[in-house]
């Protein structure tokens, strides 16, 4: 494999032209899903990926609810046309259980769950399109979907990978980044303290690279926090626009 | 949880404020950590590790099998654990959990990310590699299962036989050379209970803890993989911290394992 790396880095220039701690090209949109409680699409470079909240509701089945709160599931799938690489089996595998795990973690941090006794928040993660980063952009969009369902909230969390790329630091990897990158480090961001709310990593990377990727992701999260919002404002500027 | 627990529970919580851990040991102190290797001899390798009242068995079989599609000339590692019944009264039969396949995924970066296993001497013919399946045996769960796992699994890696193939047969038998492998990964595991982290959380801090990480280095101090579990956070400074004690405290396991013998 190490004699066919492409070369991911040039004059300075990654693959798509982007620099070293730019971000892919970010869009939002809020509520498109009429049935659930709460929806949102982000398009996350060549990502497309769909959010659903529903509930909170009654915990099914009952020995899984919490007499004191409410308790989260996280669904993160992939479709199986959702690659370049060959047809993949539809439903969670390893890979899929796992992330779903963790990104349930990130949102049992930051909701109120103790609002709703008894009950069960459902957040469906549906990858349509993916290219490399897809955990990250799911938890973003998950964000403004659990938002848009009026899903009370300590703050609106945002996630994005750093990665290293020979010896430089990166953030946001693509999927051809991240098959070659020598490191892929998903962080999850609470803005309103900085506090680490999901954390992977493999590869291999120093003490320093780390501080450096925290510091990444903690800029880009500004940029990510603000297509998250404006998302969630643009369903209401149209009714004002339309009553001016 | 019964009301000798949440007794107990809280306890744990008051003297934690007071600097103490229930078993009395320091913040950052392992329990005591006992190792063999190759205790089960049909097994091409094996290793056994306590941690404390935690038992990790991992075993090793090593298979002819077909190359994934994007490395056709490279073998296979599959790592799987199982938290077998008989190791909690809180684990259940059935598929693997979530908390299994996590564990699983978090042992298997690790020894991926370290490169520990040569997968390209692992290529025998066209269309045939050996695979090399790693299947972690939780056997009591008293806390800490990810380092119990890493280090039993590295263990038995680290002293696994190679078997042969010979006129379309594998000989698992007689004398073999040692499975090639590169260096040691170990992990550090902590646990944050009402702010105070902790090296090593065992069952009882572990039902309390808000969140858990896990750091996995090699000897060079490279990070080679990182876990964060559980609803709670940590800031950059706390993980910035729990890297150093991971640097300090993994050449105690890194001893742990080079001081194993068949």
């Amino acid at each position: 494999m190490e004699g066919n790396k492409p070369q991911l880095i040039i004059d300075g220039k990654r693959t798509d032209g982007r620099g070293f701690d730019e971000l892919r090209p970010i869009k939002i949109e809020a509520n498109i899903l009429k049935n659930a409680n709460g929806s949102a699409y982000i398009e996350w470079g060549n990502n497309k990926i769909l959010a659903a909240v529903y509930g909170p509701k009654e915990a099914l089945p009952k020995h899984t609810a919490d007499p004191t709160m409410a308790i989260i599931k996280s669904r993160y799938t992939m479709a199986p046309f959702s690659s370049l690489e060959e047809h993949g089996r539809s439903g969670p595998n390893r890979r899929a259980t796992e992330i779903s795990k963790v990104t349930s973690e990130v949102f049992e941090n930051i909701i109120m769950r103790e609002m709703f006794p008894g009950t069960e928040i459902d957040i469906f993660i549906e990858v349509l399109q993916s290219d490399g980063g897809t955990r990250a952009a799911g938890i973003t969009v998950a964000s403004v979907a659990l938002a848009a369902a009026g899903i009370p909230m300590y703050d609106l969390p945002y996630a994005v990978s750093a990665g290293k790329i020979g010896d430089q630091m990166v953030l946001d990897l693509n999927k051809i980044e991240d098959n070659y990158s020598d490191a892929d480090i998903p962080m999850a961001i609470s803005p309103r303290n900085g506090d680490i709310l999901l954390l992977q990593m493999d590869g291999s990377i120093t003490k320093e690279d780390f501080s450096t990727a925290y510091s990444m992701v903690k800029k880009a999260g500004a940029t990510i926090s603000k297509i998250q919002k404006d998302a969630l404002k643009a369903p209401y500027e149209k009714i004002i626009e339309k009553y001016r | 949880m019964g009301y000798i627990d949440i007794v107990k529970n809280e306890y744990i919580k008051e003297i934690l404020h007071k600097g103490i851990r229930d078993d009395g040991r320091k913040f950052m102190q392992y329990r005591s950590i006992q190792a063999s290797v190759g205790t089960i001899p049909n097994a091409e390798g094996s290793a056994e590790v306590d941690i404390g009242n935690t038992k990790v068995l991992a075993g090793i079989k090593i298979d002819v099998d077909t190359p994934m599609p994007d490395k056709p000339e490279e073998g296979n590692l599959i790592v799987s654990a199982e938290l077998l019944p008989l190791a909690s009264p809180d684990y259940d039969i059935g598929p693997p959990s979530p908390a299994a396949i996590e564990l699983a995924r978090v042992v298997d970066r690790g020894i991926r990310a370290a490169n520990i296993l040569d997968t390209q001497s692992l290529f025998i013919e066209k269309d045939k590699v050996w695979s090399v399946f790693i299947d972690i045996y939780v056997l009591n769960y008293d806390g800490n299962l990810f380092d119990a796992s890493t280090l039993s699994a590295v263990a038995a890696l680290l002293h696994t036989r190679q078997p042969k193939y010979e006129e379309e047969k594998v000989i698992r038998e007689g004398t073999l050379p040692k499975l090639k492998t590169n260096g040691m990964v170990t992990s550090c595991t902590f646990g944050k209970i009402n702010g105070n982290i902790l090296l090593d959380p065992d069952g009882s801090e572990e039902s309390i803890m808000d969140t858990r990480l896990t750091i996995a280095n090699d000897e060079n101090n490279n990070i080679k993989a990182m876990q964060k579990g559980l609803h709670g956070t940590f800031s950059i400074k706390e993980v910035e911290s729990m890297i150093d004690t991971t640097f300090e405290k993994s050449k105690d396991l890194r001893s742990v394992l080079s001081s194993l013998e068949n």
